[in-house]
C-alpha cells in the first residue's frame, strides 16, 4: 500500500515536471529542474518561477481538495455521485462569495478574505440542506442529482440576480463564477494552499469516522460514533477546501466525482487511505485538464470547466447507470 | 439483570408505544413481537440508544444509557439494523474489523488484542475464508453472519438484532438461529431480537414480548405468551395455535376461512 501510494506522488511529480514544459515556449527538462535547483537562466527562471510554477501548483492542490472532499461528500451521502458539484458546495460557495461581494463587505481585491468567508458559510449551508433533503430520508441515491440540481439552478439564480441589482461589482462576481487558472500567481497560491490543505488533512485524518457514516448514521451511532460531530467536522473540512478550491478556480465540475471512484481500485474503500489517494489522484486530473485546456486550442485557452466537463460528463452517465442498476437490483 | 426499560414510551414525535417495563439478562434469547407497525424496530433502536425515549428510561446494569457516551453504551451493546444491501465493497475484514471502534478509538491503529477479537470473531462465524472477499459480492446467509460477526467483534454484551432472519431461506434461518442461540449460551450474552415469523418464536426464545395496540400486550415464556387468544387480540385477526409435531413448540396458523365457515353453520 506505501508502495502504491509512492508511486502515485511520484507520477504527481512526474505530471507536473511535464506540465512545466507545456506552453508557448517549451523548455527541456534539463532546464527545468536546473531553475527549481535554484540555477539557470534569467528568461527560464521567470517563466518557471513566475508564471508556469504558480499555475501547477494552483491545479494540484484544487484538484487535492476536490479530490478528497469528494471521498468524503460519498461517504457522508452514501452515494457514488456525489461531488462537491452535485451535492451544492460548488454553487453554495459561489453565492456565498456574491453575496459578501453585492453588500460591500469585501475589500480584498484577489478575491480572498471576506469573500472566501462567505463562500465557505455558502457552501456549509447549500450541502447541509442538500443532505437534509436528499440523505437523511430513504430516497434512491438518483434523488440527489435532484435535490443538488435543484439547490445549485435556485442558487445559481439568486447569483444572476444579486448581479442585476448590484451592476457596479457585475465584473467581480463574473470573476469568481467563471474563475479558471490562468492569471493567477503566487498571491493565489499563498492565499490558497493553507485552506486547501487544512481541510484535506483533517479529511484524511477522519479516515475511520467516515468508514462508519458511510453506512448510515445509526450504523455508525450504533459504534459508537458521536454522529452529530463527525458529521459536523467532515461537512466544515470539505466545505473549507471546496469553498477555497472555487475561490481560486472557479466552480469545476466532475475532478470530485472521478477522482474517488478512480481511487477505490488501487487503494480500496476503507477511507483512511481512499480519501489521500483520492486527493493524489485529483490533483493528476486538474493538471492534465490544464495542460490539455492550455494546449488543445493553442494560442487559444480554452476555460478548464469545458475540459472536465467534456471528459468528466461521459464519466458521470456511466456511474449513474451503474448506480441505477445496483439500486433497483438491491 | 442486564438491559431494562422502565416506563419507556418511545417515538418519533407521537408515541408508538407507551409503558414498555422489559428486562433482559444474560443467558437470554428476548425475542420481541408483533404485527407490523407496532413498533418493534422503534422499541429495538430505543433501546440501542439510537432514539431518545419520550418517556421513561433504559438502564444498563442500573445505569441510564442516555447519561453514558454513545462509544460506552457501543462497548457493551452491539445493535444489527434490518437487512440492507451493503452499500460500499469493503472487505469482510475490514467490515468486520469496524466493530473495535468504541474500544479502539477512531483513531489509534489496531493493536494484537483487537486483531485476536477480529479474528476470534470471524473464526467462530466461518468467515476465515472469504475475509477479502468484497461484501457487496456475498450471498444473503454470508452477509448476515459479517454482520454478526462485527457485532461479536464489538465484545458487546448485550446483542440487539433487528430481524435477522428476514430474507433467508429455512436453512440459512436455522443456521443463524442456532448460532444466536449457541453464543446467548456459550458467551453468557443478553440478545434482543425482533421477529414477524410467529413460528420461529417457539422452538428459539427463552422470553417473548407480544407488541399490540400501542403497548406490550403480553410477556412470558412462549408458552405462555403463544396462545390463540392472546395472538388474536396482537394481529386483530384470528390465529391458531397447535403444538408442533417434532419439538411441541407453538405453531401458529391462519384460520379466517375455517373460523368464518364455522360460524356460518351455527
Amino acid at each position: 500500500m506505501a508502495a502504491m501510494f509512492g508511486g502515485l506522488a511520484i507520477v504527481l511529480a512526474g505530471a507536473a515536471l511535464t506540465a512545466l514544459a507545456i506552453g508557448s515556449v517549451r523548455l527541456a527538462a534539463a532546464d527545468i529542474i536546473a531553475v527549481l535547483l535554484g540555477s539557470g537562466e534569467p528568461f527560464t527562471r521567470t517563466i518557471i518561477i513566475d508564471v508556469r510554477l504558480p499555475r501547477v501548483l494552483l491545479a494540484v492542490l484544487i484538484g487535492v481538495a476536490l479530490g478528497s472532499s469528494g471521498a468524503a461528500y460519498q461517504a457522508l451521502f452514501r452515494n457514488p455521485l456525489a461531488d462537491p458539484f452535485v451535492v451544492g458546495a460548488s454553487s453554495g460557495a459561489a453565492a456565498g462569495a456574491a453575496v459578501v461581494i453585492v453588500t460591500g463587505w469585501a475589500v480584498s481585491a484577489s478575491g480572498f478574505g471576506p469573500a472566501s468567508l462567505g463562500a465557505f458559510i455558502g457552501a456549509l449551508l447549500a450541502v447541509g440542506l442538500v443532505y437534509a433533503i436528499a440523505a437523511a430520508g430513504q430516497m434512491p441515491p438518483v434523488s440527489l442529482l435532484l435535490v443538488g440540481t435543484v439547490v445549485s439552478t435556485v442558487l445559481g439564480a439568486a447569483v444572476w440576480l444579486l448581479m442585476a441589482l448590484a451592476d457596479q461589482h457585475l465584473h467581480r462576481i463574473v470573476g469568481w463564477l467563471l474563475g479558471g487558472l490562468a492569471g493567477h500567481g503566487w498571491d493565489t497560491v499563498d492565499a490558497a494552499w493553507l485552506p486547501m490543505l487544512t481541510g484535506t488533512a483533517v479529511l484524511c485524518l477522519l479516515g475511520r469516522p467516515l468508514d462508519a457514516l458511510s453506512e448510515g448514521e445509526d450504523a455508525a451511532r450504533a459504534l459508537g460514533l458521536w454522529v452529530g460531530g463527525a458529521m459536523a467536522f467532515v461537512l466544515a473540512a470539505a466545505s473549507l477546501a471546496v469553498a477555497t478550491a472555487v475561490a481560486a478556480g472557479g466552480v469545476i465540475g466532475f475532478v470530485g466525482l472521478a477522482a474517488p471512484h478512480l481511487a477505490r481500485p488501487l487503494v480500496g474503500v476503507a477511507h483512511a487511505r481512499l480519501v489521500p489517494a483520492s486527493g493524489l489522484i485529483g490533483g493528476l486530473l486538474l493538471l492534465g485538464a490544464d495542460a490539455l485546456a492550455r494546449s488543445i486550442a493553442a494560442p487559444l485557452e480554452l476555460p478548464i470547466g469545458v475540459v472536465t466537463a467534456l471528459l468528466g460528463g461521459p464519466f458521470f452517465l456511466i456511474v449513474l447507470r451503474r448506480s441505477w442498476a445496483t439500486w433497483r437490483a438491491g | 439483570m442486564v438491559l431494562a426499560s422502565n416506563n419507556l414510551t418511545c417515538g418519533y414525535r407521537q408515541p408508538v408505544l407507551t409503558d414498555v417495563s422489559l428486562t433482559v439478562r444474560s443467558g437470554e434469547l428476548f425475542v420481541i413481537l408483533g404485527p407490523n407497525g407496532s413498533g418493534k424496530t422503534t422499541l429495538l433502536r430505543t433501546l440501542a440508544r439510537l432514539l431518545r425515549p419520550l418517556g421513561g428510561t433504559v438502564a444498563l446494569d442500573g445505569k441510564d444509557v442516555w447519561s453514558c457516551s454513545p462509544s460506552q453504551v457501543a462497548a457493551a451493546v452491539a445493535f444489527t439494523s434490518q437487512v440492507l444491501a451493503p452499500g460500499w465493497p469493503f472487505t469482510v475484514r475490514e467490515f468486520v474489523a469496524l466493530g473495535r471502534a468504541p474500544h479502539r478509538g477512531w483513531w489509534r491503529p489496531l493493536g494484537a488484542y483487537d486483531r485476536r477479537a477480529i479474528a476470534a470473531a470471524m473464526d467462530q462465524l466461518g468467515l476465515c475464508g472469504i475475509q477479502d472477499r468484497p461484501v457487496t459480492e456475498l450471498s444473503g446467509g454470508e452477509w448476515q453472519r459479517v454482520r454478526l460477526a462485527r457485532a461479536l467483534t464489538q465484545e458487546a454484551r448485550v446483542l440487539l438484532l433487528d430481524e435477522p432472519t428476514s430474507h433467508l431461506d429455512p436453512r440459512y434461518q436455522f443456521e443463524l438461529l442456532s448460532l444466536v442461540r449457541g453464543l446467548t449460551r456459550v458467551r453468557h450474552l443478553a440478545v434482543v431480537m425482533t421477529l414477524h415469523d410467529v413460528n420461529l418464536v417457539g422452538a428459539w426464545a427463552d422470553r417473548v414480548a407480544l407488541l399490540g395496540q400501542g403497548d406490550v400486550h403480553c410477556e412470558g415464556t412462549p408458552d405462555a405468551v403463544l396462545t390463540g387468544p392472546a395472538l388474536t387480540a396482537a394481529y386483530s385477526v384470528p390465529l391458531a395455535v397447535a403444538p408442533h409435531p417434532v419439538t411441541g413448540a407453538a405453531v401458529v396458523s391462519l384460520v379466517p376461512a375455517v373460523v368464518d365457515r364455522v360460524e356460518e353453520r351455527r
